[in-house]
């Protein structure tokens, strides 16, 4: 995790079900809902690579991944 | 990093899955597949087997071999395939009521048995699956359908139990408590013997909505608020604990012959005087 | 071992041991007992498992358990542990998870008396449990037959991968006659299960055909499917559909009415002249022929009819020898369960009389004797 200057969240909107909990345990506040109430990262440059949304997301729908992985 | 974990572990194609959003069931499921990892575990010697409920669920999702099966009956079926096949971990999921209510005496003897099983119980704290009726452990005074002027009998304490009825390795964590779960659930699949975590889940659905929580996070958010570490409550009281969750390992390595080493013993014996 | 005088729970052991049983979870209920306490003596020195589990739920899933791990599993019990399992049996069928239980009746309903013979769990064993099912039962009327009998209800429950249960009743449990275990001939070879393809990713257990039943490998041996007791796909995952459903519904039944003739067994003594037929089984038979044969002693043209596979019911032999007399008598230990058959399969064709036994005793070849004649001189 020391190395993780090169990984960005990145949704997976077919798994997100709009629970908001990632949202609210975001210590940056760089996630929010968007228009279908499905998780958005508004800046993802600002990540701080804590892992709090991967660990706490129930459907695997939040991920840090390479930055410019497809997903 | 956890796309890795479920590529690995899970049957993809049957996802997503179908628990609510913000169900504490999902986080466990994947620190589950952290432990997984840390312990390196093998899918075609590991069999998973689970009961009937919301947590019960997870085994379908699991790419091992799985068993579902009756309410609450799980440690059964698991004790007579463990007994046959000692070349195979075996791990069972069960929910609340699963585990305590209907499955209670089977839950009790298969501590009592210290059988080489590794349970693990999320507990929501209802019956989430038939819609929020109350369960062994739905706190007292707490609303459900069944319950509708508030739970009036106490819950019951899960650990205590297990460690009444001899399991050598006792465990307790939440849904918040993301890293705590995949170092107990590891360190309980590692434990020779009858191994138990209990994770407390939110159900934001049928236990929530009816109990004053506006979100799931609110609910994680509580877990945290009422949890204490195993280390500070042994210097608490009994009346600064009410009402608190204890959380990490209660009863760990503890030394006892486990079933099916007696079990073989018997068996090599006849065999070595047959000869 | 040369004969010797053998109970037929014991009987019932020796028989599955030669079947290759190698687990046993019971829970102590008499008259079955004797079998769950050989089995904890015995079984460990063939390399098997004994274990008495909490109560009667979880010795069935113990059984299950183990059965899905390879192995051929087995319990033992009497009507108020017969209700008890009814839940798992309906799972293991619906799983198709080959199993054996050995159902010793007594006297009911609920505790009723403990070590009195009955017939009156017959029906139980067919509708026990809940929703659409088959079933499968045998019934010895001799120790010789409850060692046959056991050895056949592996075999059809490995053929079948389902549940058959061997169905005893007290008198036959606790009788005791000379045999001799290593000399009996004409037994069953119950197969290995598998072979199993190598390409284990692929395999679908539930893929089968439509007449035929899963086989499942054993757990934990890289095929990684899920066995479930809900309506399930091909590799036993939860499904609703209602193709789906219809399919596997249909399929479990299929595949034991492909193999009906097969299953079915029976005893037919003195029918060809007969007007009229006892029907009867279990310990019941044992007085029956006895009141057979002195009938015939005295030129009455009675026969004799004792089904051996009770589920299913032999129908269509019942049928056709119905049409041949004037009368069956069916002599059975309840308030008449397997006479409800006899009447189905009957119809018209003749009068049935029905003798109950329901006081806890024996029907007595007396009882039977004069049954018949009654019904002659009518």
């Amino acid at each position: 995790m020391s190395q993780s200057s090169h990984l960005e969240p990145v949704v997976n909107k077919a798994f997100c079900k709009g629970c908001g909990i990632c949202i609210e345990f975001c210590p940056a506040n760089i996630l929010e809902f968007d228009e279908q109430r499905k998780c958005r990262v508004t800046e993802p440059e600002k990540c701080i690579k804590c892992f709090q949304c991967e660990m706490r997301c129930p459907d695997f729908a939040i991920e840090l991944v390479e930055k410019g992985e497809k997903k | 990093m956890i796309g890795e974990l479920t590529n690995k572990y899970l049957r993809m194609d049957r996802l997503p899955h179908m628990w609510c959003p913000g169900c504490g069931h999902g986080i466990a499921l994947g620190a589950l597949l952290r432990a997984f990892d840390r312990v390196k575990i093998d899918k075609d010697k590991t069999v998973i087997l689970s009961g009937i409920g919301c947590a019960s669920r997870a085994v379908g999702y699991l790419d091992f071999s799985t068993v579902h099966t009756t309410h609450g009956r799980a440690l059964a079926f698991a004790t007579g395939l463990r007994l046959l096949r000692d070349d195979v971990k075996v791990i069972v999921i069960m929910g609340d009521g699963d585990a305590l209510a209907i499955g209670g005496n089977h839950f009790i003897h298969a501590c009592r048995r210290n059988i080489d099983i590794t349970a693990i119980v999320l507990n929501n704290q209802i019956y989430g699956m038939t819609g929020g009726q109350g369960s062994p452990t739905t706190p007292q005074s707490r609303l459900s359908t069944t319950t509708p002027y508030g739970n009036f009998a106490r819950a019951f304490d899960f650990c205590n139990l297990a460690i009444g009825a001899g399991a050598t390795y006792v465990a307790r964590a939440t849904a918040y408590h993301a890293s705590l779960m995949t170092e107990l659930y590891a360190n309980a699949i590692k434990h020779h013997g009858f191994s138990f975590v209990e994770t407390f889940t939110q159900c934001p659905v049928n236990y929530g909505r009816r109990n004053k929580f506006p979100d799931p996070a609110s609910m994680l958010k509580y877990m945290k608020d009422i949890s204490v570490p195993f280390k500070v409550a042994e210097k608490m009281g009994s009346d600064e604990l009410q009402g608190k969750i204890v959380i990490g390992e209660l009863i760990k390595e503890k030394e006892d012959v486990e079933l099916n080493e007696v079990v073989r013993e018997r068996i090599m014996k006849f065999r070595g005087g047959a000869q | 071992m040369s004969a010797k005088l053998v109970q037929g729970n014991e009987a019932v052991v020796y028989g599955s041991f030669k079947a290759g049983l190698k687990f046993f979870a019971g829970y102590p209920i008499t008259p079955s007992t004797e079998i769950a306490e050989m089995c904890a003596r015995d079984l460990p020195k063939v390399g098997g498992v004994f274990i008495q589990m909490e109560d009667e739920i979880s010795s069935i899933a113990a059984c299950i358990g183990a059965s899905l791990a390879g192995f051929r599993s087995m319990s033992a019990t009497s009507g108020p542990g017969f209700s008890l399992m009814q839940e798992n049996i309906g799972y293991a069928i619906m799983a198709e998870v080959p199993l054996v239980i050995v159902n010793v009746q007594r006297m009911g309903p609920s505790t009723g008396i403990a070590t009195a013979p009955s017939q009156s769990d017959y029906m139980q064993v067919r509708w026990g449990t809940h929703g659409d099912h088959p079933m499968v039962s045998f019934a010895p009327f001799s120790v010789e037959e409850c060692f046959t009998e056991a050895i056949r209800s592996i075999y059809w429950s490995e053929r079948i991968s389902s549940v058959v249960v061997l169905l005893l009743d007290e008198v036959v449990a606790h009788m005791r006659e000379g045999i001799d275990v290593d000399n009996i001939e004409n037994i069953l070879e119950v197969p290995d299960r598998g072979p199993f393809p190598d390409e284990k990713g692929s395999f679908r257990p539930y893929k089968v055909d439509r007449d035929k039943g899963a086989k499942l490998p054993p757990l934990g041996m890289g095929y990684r499917f899920n066995v479930t007791g809900l309506v399930h796909d091909e590799m036993g995952f939860p499904v609703e559909d209602p193709e789906k459903t219809g399919d596997l519904i249909r399929r479990l039944h299929n595949k034991i009415d492909a193999v009906e003739d097969e299953i079915t067994s029976y005893d037919e003594r003195y029918t060809d002249d007969a007007d009229v037929i006892v029907i009867s089984y279990g310990s019941v038979a044992r007085s029956a022929l006895r009141a057979v044969r002195e009938l015939r002693k005295n030129n009455v043209k009675v026969g004799f009819f004792r089904p051996i596979t009770v589920w299913p019911f032999p129908s269509k032999r019942v049928r056709e020898l119905s049409k041949k007399v004037k009368n069956i008598v069916v002599a059975e230990m309840s308030m008449g369960q397997m006479v409800l058959e006899v009447e189905r399969s009957v119809g018209d064709s003749c009068q049935i009389t029905l003798l109950q036994g329901i006081k806890g005793e024996l029907i007595t070849p007396d009882n039977i004797y004069n049954t018949v004649s009654e019904v002659i001189s009518k």
